[in-house]
């Protein structure tokens, strides 16, 4: 495919900009740029104007380092969401998936990832100064762990644990055990023994 | 449990194999090279994720094709179990168990239980501890489901701690090492359990089997080596922070252990004759079967690789006593000669299959017939 010669020197270079996407091959690309070409003008003028502005304009929330438009991202400048509850997940994409539960109305702390050295990323890769910071600040009351059940997010939550203790801030971390659906005789002997440690008062459930 | 039938394409010799086993004993007999130990591979293949021959995947891949698959379909009383394994070079691999893909191998690892007797197990004597750390995880990991997970994460941390060591040039972060080293004790206490308790139990049967087999009064033990049964490991760990930045390798932990055998109190490896090294080895294949049966309830399947040739008439009768007694359950036999292999089980009593393989083909024996 990288020696097929294109009738265009502006579509080939259309098609190698897109084939940079994950899980885009040259084959798609090219059938994507097809597709715009065959559109309206307006529509791939919007298209590169979306990217664009997206890519220009986008902010990190200098709170909670969450994708934003403003300074300070709606979660964190909205006054009904408890800001004295903190959960630390590893990327944007939790606090989506967390928002999408609508059971939570604390606020977060985005960490741009998890400890791993064999990956390069050591603690001062995430922004794991800045969560400090808003401990130190008193203003919080409980950090909740929900970052990923791998060994790099047991390796993250002990090192932020030994990071915060000293605050005497309240650290919990999400429950982990069966899952809703999960039928007892298929689920790991460490997932449900912890389960069983971790039981819960079934009033507590209802 | 029984392997009742199997079908291989493409399985490192073997272009493509479909057959039907007895309940009894199997035989596999042709020359060397032949593709017999590439049969009973596949068998292994089925309970372990994994080839005993070759570990790499993409090298068990038959010549100038690029996928193989195993299947079998296992009886146990009433209930039937298809097991595939599938792998495309360069993807990954593909383990089934009734259609339904395992999220992770170490899922499957323990369904079917299984033994192998082979020339190789001396290795377990004469090799280094990485091969008596490799007799331990794999008895274990077949009767205990958290095991091989808990290695695992023990592993992962180790190789990140390593990791730090390297990067840090002589002088790694304290509050990292801090929670490599939590994480290592935690995961290492649990391994450290298990293990040891795994040789406690074995111990008695092992010795039962030894004096079974040698016929003999000789004393043997076999001593669990490990840095955690001494001080507190996590003290270890921190004591040995300064060697460790230096060499960028963790010397302390779970993965250092030993097995030590011994012979009226003298090391088996040096002090031991030829025949009481493998009538060890054979003694620890044995206690492993037995180890396996109680946990599991059931008798893993026994495959025997090309040892009938290797042993003398004493040992190799001892152990077919074992056969008649009912002992084992389903049994895999490998040997280059029909002739000699009939004679040794003519008059056991149990039904006996015979196949011929030759240059990795492999068909039933037409004159096959029944011992019983
Ligand atoms: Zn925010």
């Amino acid at each position: 495919m990288s020696s097929q010669t294109f009738p265009s020197k502006l579509l080939e270079n259309a098609v190698n900009e897109f084939s940079r996407l994950p899980g885009i091959g040259k084959k798609t690309a090219l059938r994507l740029v097809l597709y715009l070409l065959r559109q309206d003008k307006g529509v791939a003028v919007q298209f590169s104007d979306a990217i664009r502005q997206m890519r220009e304009e986008i902010k990190y929330c200098k709170v909670c380092h969450n994708i934003s438009d403003t300074d300070v991202c709606s979660i964190c400048s909205t006054p009904s969401r408890d800001g004295r509850l903190v959960c630390v997940v590893e990327s944007v994409k939790d606090v989506m998936a967390i928002e999408n539960t609508q059971q939570y109305h604390g606020v977060y702390h985005v960490l741009g990832g998890v400890i791993s050295p064999m990956d390069g990323i050591g603690p001062n890769d995430l922004s794991i100064g800045s969560l400090e910071a808003r401990v130190k600040d008193g203003t919080v009351a409980e950090v909740i762990f929900a970052l990923p059940t791998t060994m790099e997010g047991d390796t993250t939550n002990f090192y932020l644990y030994r990071k915060l203790e000293p605050y005497q801030v309240k650290i919990t971390t999400i429950a982990r055990g069966v899952a809703i659906g999960d039928e007892l005789e298929y689920i790991d002997e460490v997932t449900l023994g912890r389960s069983l440690v971790n039981r819960q008062l079934f009033s507590t459930t209802l | 449990m029984i392997l009742h039938k199997i079908f291989v394409i493409n399985y490192r010799n073997i272009a493509q194999a479909d057959l039907q086993f007895c309940p009894g004993i199997n035989c596999f007999v042709g020359d060397n090279g032949a593709g017999k130990t590439n049969f009973l591979d596949a068998i292994y293949y089925l309970s372990f994720c994994k080839s005993f021959i070759n570990v790499i995947d993409s090298q068990n891949v038959r010549h100038h094709s690029d996928f193989f698959v195993i299947q079998g379909q296992y009886l146990n009383g009433d209930s039937v179990d298809e097991i595939y394994c599938g792998l495309r070079q360069n993807q990954k691999k593909q383990f089934k168990r009734n259609k339904k893909e395992y999220p992770k191998l170490s899922d499957h690892i323990g369904l079917i239980p299984l033994v192998m007797i082979s020339p190789a197990d001396e290795m377990l004597i004469m090799e280094g501890s990485e091969w008596r750390r490799r007799f331990l995880d794999s008895v274990i990991s077949q009767y205990d489901k958290g095991y091989l997970d808990t290695l695992i994460r023990y592993s992962r941390v180790l190789a990140q701690r390593n990791q730090i060591l390297k990067d840090a040039d002589g002088n790694p972060p304290a509050d990292m090492l801090d929670v490599y080293d939590g994480q290592l004790a935690m995961w290492g206490a649990m391994i450290y359990e298990k293990r040891k308790a795994f040789i406690n139990e074995l111990l008695p049967v092992f010795n039962h089997h030894f004096s079974n087999i040698s016929g003999g009064a000789e004393v043997i033990d076999i001593h669990y080596r490990s840095h955690l049964s001494g001080e507190d490991f996590e003290l270890q760990l921190f004591a040995s922070r300064q060697r460790d930045a230096q060499s960028g390798y963790t010397h302390r932990g779970i993965h250092r252990d030993d097995l030590e055998f011994t012979l009226g109190g003298h090391p088996l490896k040096k002090e031991g004759s030829q025949g009481q090294k493998k009538t060890f080895a054979i003694a620890l294949r044995l206690a492993q079967f037995d180890f396996l049966t109680r946990h599991q309830g059931v008798k893993p399947l026994l495959l025997l690789d090309d040892i009938f040739d290797k042993l003398d008439s004493l040992r190799s009768k001892r152990l077919l006593e074992l056969v008649g007694e009912d002992h084992f359950s389903q049994i895999f036999v490998s040997h280059t000669n029909r002739d000699h292999l009939e004679a040794i089980l003519s008059g056991i009593g149990k039904e006996v299959l015979f196949f011929d393989v030759a240059n990795g083909e492999i068909k039933l024996d037409n004159q096959n017939h029944h011992a019983s």
